[in-house]
């Protein structure tokens, strides 16, 4: 529905100021490396972005009867064990996915079922080489701060991990993408290919 | 309702018991060249609605003939008709059919205690038609007080069918497992029902032997297995045995072996390890189980487990595997054994491979249905099926035509393709799941998928679609679709337009739903007679008004327009209408929240 769809956009996945700015690093504090995205509407991906976000409120859909729904849509766990799901997307690709950190063992664990999930390569690479590579996965933290992953012991980022995202190389140009090993202290270096 | 009704209800007492071929009869204008009992006996042997429907506008007597003459009747919309007006027309009914709900409830858009109460029926029945057998009832909503007295006032009750209802305990169950001692049939399914306990089970006397259908697969409670045991080794005629998740397979062995002739079975869970000894026991008990034509059930089932059913998969012509989340190779590696098939339901894990083993073995399939294995916007995903999947089921089972399909992307190319392999489409229920979701590799909205769908198909009875659709498709769908009986519409449409050229073509529709269309009164007020040949409209989420609604009600005083109010609403916009033709009047229990205008 259209009311729902203007309603909901303030809680869509997007990052940073609508309708297009420069794009900013913000550098918070030692530890963090944030930087803040645009959220640009070019394209029918993001289009399908948009209805993605819409949909997860839409009652009833898709159209599968509720008894379906109670016994396939929920799985069934013989062990209790606590799931972390996080929700992913990834430029591109018009559907969320979930992961449930809990179930890997560290980030090359995480990037291969990433690229599964997402049929694609690179995850793992970028996580060796950043500067290179053409995915660029991040997560929002706790603070709501998009933060690159990898950077940060495994047993915090999966504490403060809330969602992913898998952004082009070409989405991240210009944005102050900093090397893991490079000053901290607000100097963007612009690293864009 | 299906039957036709003349405009006023009729009264006629039997007449002409022994007419005189050549005399004149004042009273009609064709006299019957044979007496009244003949032509009742004739009449007796039509089973078909629309036959019966047919015969009862010839002529007076044909009208009653056919009305003392039939014994089993179905009522699509229980508020169409009320029991007083049926049971005075038909008096010797032995079998009744009611449907209730809109069908858009079962995806919860339809809000509790809404109606569709069958207790008011059986109060009526409970007088007149003591001899009823079989009640089979589909979206209403049924109490245990109402079971109770079903199981009370039909000394001969026979067969109770429960398909997606509620309101209703396994209390009210045992009501029935106790107290018809005729019972042949039992069939709980999908419903929403308050699973207390399994003492149901229990409450079938030691003597009682005359269970021929069982299906208890919907309920979840541990019912106590050798009161089943012994049950299923007294009733010899027991054909169709559908047993609940907790049956261990020791249990459906031990159930096998009494059963040997069951046609349709429904497994309990498969995921257990299985000795040696176990292993070949149960698949010497499939072996036995020359009969079977259906198998269903399969919760939790593992690929490992499935060997054991092959043998018995030779005769079977509808597999249930809907509730297994198989993938492909597992899928492949049974379906060798099936060649017979003609009904398959999947899940979608077995992804599009899996979908190529069913063109490539089963060249005799009529019906597929693939429903998603998760919910493709919360859980972990599996890939689900593509346009592939389909196309490659449509090249090699050339008898289908009855498909729904639940799928992540389509093109339009595919579904033109997919019709041309298979022209004889009745059901064509096609879910891209993604709403507005263009063609993915042409990136244009999918008209001429549907186009292709009702310009080749046409036989087609039933569509659903869905993608990005503009009016065009429903162009395509009112100047083709000439044997469209229901038609399903979500987030589909560009303008009025579109539901104005469904509304002007289409001569047989009989349901149509809507949801979150771009509709409005203009639409809805286009071809406002035609809703007295349907069986009902819904929509919902569209944007026709209060007023809109009212004028429609205005204009069409047998017709019940009924808008369903939810809080927040501004009384402005008629977020759920629901309008179907009856000549029971507007609905006399009603809730607060249903407004007939």
């Amino acid at each position: 529905m259209e009311k729902e769809g203007l309603g909901l956009e303030i809680t869509e996945l997007r990052l940073g100021l609508p309708g297009g700015s420069a794009p900013i690093l913000v550098d918070k504090n030692e530890k963090k490396r944030v930087f803040s995205d645009i959220s640009g509407d070019h394209d029918n991906s993001s289009t399908d972005w948009k209805l993605t976000q819409t949909k997860n409120q839409t009652v009833g859909w898709p159209p599968v009867c509720s008894y379906r729904r109670k016994n396939n849509f929920q799985e069934k766990d013989r062990l209790e064990t606590s799931k972390m799901y996080v929700k992913v997307s990834m430029d591109g690709a018009p559907f969320l996915r979930k992961v449930d950190l809990s179930m890997h063992k560290g980030y090359s664990d995480l990037a291969v079922a990433l690229e599964k999930l997402f049929d694609c390569f690179g995850i793992g690479e970028s996580l060796k080489d950043a500067e290179n590579s053409e995915q660029v996965p991040i997560y929002e933290d706790k603070d709501g701060d998009w933060m690159l992953m990898g950077d940060v012991p495994w047993e915090m980022f999966i504490e403060s991990c809330k969602r992913l995202r898998i952004m082009k190389r070409s989405e991240a140009k210009g944005f102050g993408l900093q090397p893991k090993d490079s000053d901290h202290k607000g100097n963007s270096k612009d690293v864009a290919k | 309702m299906d039957f036709s009704l003349p405009t006023e209800p009729m009264n006629h007492k039997r007449k002409n018991p022994d007419p005189s071929p050549d005399s004149d009869e004042s009273t009609t204008q064709l006299s019957s060249p044979f007496p009244d009992e003949v032509l009742e006996r004739v009449l007796s042997l039509l089973n078909s609605r629309k036959d019966r429907n047919s015969v009862s506008l010839v002529c007076k007597d044909w009208y009653d003939a056919e009305r003392w003459s039939r014994t089993h009747v179905f009522i699509g919309n229980c508020y169409s008709v009320s029991p007083e007006i049926l049971t005075r027309r038909f008096p010797n009914i032995r079998s009744v059919t009611l449907k209730g709900k809109p069908r858009f409830s079962d995806f919860d858009l339809v809000p509790p205690k809404w109606g569709a109460y069958v207790h008011s029926w059986l109060l009526v029945f409970a007088t007149k038609y003591h001899f009823l057998e079989e009640l089979r009832l589909k979206r209403m909503t049924v109490s245990d007080e109402s079971l109770k007295l079903l199981a009370f006032s039909f000394p001969n009750f026979k067969a109770l069918s429960l398909l997606s209802c509620d309101g209703f305990s396994t209390d009210g169950l045992a009501s029935i497992t106790t107290h018809c001692k005729n019972l042949t049939e039992l069939d709980i399914q999908e419903n929403d029902i308050d699973d207390k306990s399994g003492k149901w089970l229990s409450c079938f006397p030691e003597n009682f032997m005359s269970l021929e259908v069982l299906n208890f697969a919907n309920l979840n409670s541990d019912v106590n297995f050798e009161a089943l045991e012994r049950l299923v080794s007294r009733c010899k005629s027991l054909i169709v045995l559908k047993v609940n998740e907790n049956m261990t397979l020791e249990q459906l062995h031990r159930l096998l072996v009494l059963a040997p002739h069951l046609r349709e079975l429904g497994t309990g869970s498969l995921l257990q390890e299985l000795t040696p000894r176990q292993h070949s026991e149960l698949k010497s008990a499939f072996n036995n189980c020359k009969n079977l034509n259906m198998l269903s059930g399969f919760y939790e089932v593992t690929s490992i487990f499935l060997p054991v059913l092959y043998p018995a998969c030779t005769s079977l012509t509808f597999l249930n595997l809907s509730y297994a989340a198989l993938r492909s190779d597992g899928l492949s590696n049974l379906l060798v054994h099936c060649p017979l098939l003609q009904r398959l339901w999947v899940l979608d894990s077995v992804e599009d491979e899996g979908l190529e083993a069913v063109g490539s073995n089963c060249p005799l399939l009529e019906e597929l249905r693939v429903f998603p294995a998760s919910d493709p916007f919360e859980d972990e995903i599996l890939h689900g099926v593509t346009e592939a999947g389909f196309l490659a089921v449509s090249y090699g089972c050339k008898k289908l035509h009855y498909v729904l399909y639940f799928c992540r992307q389509m093109t339009n190319a595919a579904v033109a393709t997919i019709v041309q392999n298979c022209p004889d489409f009745t059901h064509f229920r096609l879910c891209i799941m993604n709403p507005r979701q263009p063609d993915y590799q042409t990136n244009e909205p999918m008209d001429e998928a549907f186009g292709a769908v009702v310009k080749t198909c046409t036989k087609l009875r039933r569509l659903a679609v869905s993608g990005l659709l503009t009016d065009l498709t429903f162009e395509y769908i009112g100047k083709y679709a000439n044997n469209l009986e229901t038609l399903s519409v979500a987030f589909a449409g560009s303008s009025d337009r579109g539901m104005e050229c469904v509304l002007k073509g289409c001569p047989k529709l009989r349901k149509l739903e809507i949801r979150d269309c771009p509709f409005g009164n203009a639409a809805l007020l286009s071809s406002f007679r035609k809703y007295e040949s349907m069986r009902s409209l819904w929509m919902s989420g569209c944007k026709v008004t209060m007023d809109g609604c009212r004028l429609l009600a205005q204009e069409m005083p047998r017709l019940n327009v009924e808008v369903i109010r939810e809080c927040g609403n501004d009384g402005f916009q008629a977020d759920k209408l629901y309008v179907y033709r009856s000549v029971a009047g507007p609905r006399k229990d009603a809730p607060s929240f249903v407004l007939t205008l």
